[in-house]
């Protein structure tokens, strides 16, 4: 029997008079990938902003490693082992690859009220950074300005930081946005070795790189949940077909 | 840039053999002002918080020099630990405030709370009011050094400088300076990799904070005066264009800013009243062609090479 890593319960936001996310159950077992998808418009952001921390919610519980987490700030979540991905990139342009990938290990060696060594010569930091670059694929480019690198690269950057911390869920939203077919297949192949270290809660609009990845489905209608299973059980699930893949999966099935 | 640093080291030596008083005190003014810039630049150039009151760390600092002289306290290991702790103080509660806002909100509030201090201390009629008091005699550290005598006052002073450079050089690098360079570049990415930006950045302008205190303490000692014009808005502004000018975020930038900046207030000064209006030119045209300031244009020339 596996464990719970992520629970959500009852969770809602609204915005004004409308509810981006309504009493939403999800679970996140440890080891798993599991997909949230849906329409846009379907509050699917909006979940991933509260799991992080970034939008209080108005109701609901999130508990996390066995932590109620639902009123912590975003850093302590991320402390304890949450790390977001961002919709549109979000990495550190103005640092070098290697530094980028180097504050995500610092985040979590301690506190950083460190003045006497310098940070970039200290191999607790850089060894794991490398480790993570390494496994990635970005080493050779270690020493670049994060603002070089190709739209595919940043994205890449983006999961070898979730790696080089101790992170345990990834919260990753959209990964493969604004990619190219191959680029995108190399990160299903990336994220899928990546099963075994990292649990992943994965928001992906491309239904091939759903059915690829996840192990569970949750599908996100108007703020609501509407079905949650197994991959052949969604495909299968008459309410999904008709609010949610319709045509699109009739049509390669 | 060490050139500079060299130059400033034997600059007493010089002026004493061709007798030019007027060029060592220019000296001085430029590495006190320099001090202020350096911690300045920590904050803005590093950290990006654009603080527009950095002057009035500088008052405080020439206040806790010349309070205590009003009263007859001349010890200087009593009115530098008063004017660091002030300054610290003083950027701890204000700081508190002004870094839960960004932007041009950030910029607007602490100039507000420059401001605020300022009136405050025009409002002590018991100090001199908005005219400020003179000082009888700079601070005493007996036995060590002695700051009436001009020499050794100087190199006090350049001590200062090199230690000011000597912190922000470590501060950046180490694991401190990746936090606040990081949060400067994307802070809710910060956050989101487990950093409390809001506590780093807060002991960031506190760092600073204390430090101007300091370079205030010195100007104290300088001029053998204060008074709360040395909090006005535009000495924050002339500080923030000589972090413009020499290269924000880089480490000997502002000391070059500052340079650049007195002397050719100095010079421009004596030529016409319009100077200011020479000095915005330069200012936007640093903006517009040479975004690295003094410090960036020399690194591009170098890599040229």
């Amino acid at each position: 029997m596996s464990i719970a890593l992520l629970e959500v319960r009852a969770l809602s936001k609204s915005f004004g008079g409308i509810r981006a996310t309504d009493n939403v159950d999800l679970t996140v077992q440890e080891g798993e990938i599991h997909a949230v998808i849906g329409p846009n418009g379907a509050g699917k952001t909006t979940l991933i902003a509260q799991l992080a921390g970034m939008l209080p919610s108005d109701s609901g519980q999130i508990v996390f490693a066995g932590r109620d987490v639902t009123r912590l700030p975003t850093h302590a979540r991320a402390r304890l082992g949450m790390a977001r991905s961002f919709q549109t990139t979000s990495i550190f342009h103005d640092l070098s690859v290697l530094d980028n990938t180097l504050l995500a290990v610092q985040a979590h060696a301690g506190h950083s009220y460190r003045f006497g060594q310098k940070a970039r010569s200290d191999a607790r930091l850089t060894a794991p950074a490398m480790a993570a670059l390494e496994q990635i694929g970005l080493a050779g480019k270690a020493g670049l300005s994060a603002r070089k690198l190709s739209h595919g690269e940043h994205r890449q950057l983006e999961i070898a930081m979730a790696l080089a911390g101790k992170y345990i869920l990834l919260l990753l939203d959209e990964p493969m946005a604004g990619m190219g077919a191959e680029e995108s297949a190399q990160m299903v192949d990336l994220l899928r070795g990546l099963k075994s270290q990292k649990s992943m809660l994965l928001i992906e609009h491309d239904m091939d790189v759903v059915f690829a990845l996840a192990d569970r489905i949750t599908v996100m209608v108007s703020g609501k949940t509407i079905a949650s299973g197994a991959p052949e059980t969604i495909r299968a699930d008459e309410n999904v077909r008709r609010a949610y893949l319709g045509e699109e999966t009739s049509g390669d099935a | 840039m060490i050139a500079v640093l060299l130059a400033l080291a034997v600059l007493p030596a010089v002026t004493g053999a061709f007798d030019q008083p007027f060029l060592l005190d220019l000296a001085l003014r430029i590495m006190i002002l320099s001090c202020a810039a350096v911690s300045l630049n920590l904050i803005l150039g590093y950290g990006g918080m654009i603080s527009f009151g950095h002057a009035a760390y500088m008052g405080i600092g020439a206040y806790a020099v010349g309070i205590p002289a009003y009263y007859g306290e001349y010890s200087g290991y009593i009115q530098l630990p008063i004017a660091v702790g002030a300054g610290a103080l003083f950027a701890l509660v204000t700081g508190f405030v002004c870094l839960r806002t960004k932007g041009v909100y950030f910029i607007m509030i602490t100039l507000a709370f420059a401001q605020m201090a300022y009136f405050a201390f025009v409002s002590i009629e018991e100090y001199g009011g908005d005219d400020g008091l003179v000082i009888e005699q700079r601070s005493e550290f007996p036995g060590i050094i002695n700051m009436e005598a001009e020499l050794e006052f100087y190199y006090v002073v350049l001590a200062f400088l090199l230690g000011a450079l000597f912190l922000v050089h470590r501060i950046v690098g180490a694991r401190f300076g990746m936090v606040v360079q990081g949060a400067k570049g994307n802070e809710a990415r910060m956050q989101s990799l487990g950093f409390d930006t809001f506590r780093y950045r807060l002991a960031c302008y506190v760092i600073a904070g204390a430090m101007a205190a300091a370079a205030g303490w010195l100007m104290g000692n300088y001029n053998y005066y204060f008074s709360p014009e040395m909090m006005s808005w535009t000495h924050s502004g002339e500080l923030i264009f000589m972090v413009v000018l020499g290269g924000a975020g880089t480490l000997f930038g502002p000391v070059l800013g500052a340079i650049v900046l007195i002397i050719l207030e100095e010079e421009l000064s004596g030529a016409t009243v319009y100077w200011p209006l020479i000095l915005g030119a330069i200012l936007v045209a640093v903006v517009l062609f040479a975004r690295g300031g003094i410090e960036g244009a020399i690194a591009m020339l170098e890599r040229r090479k």
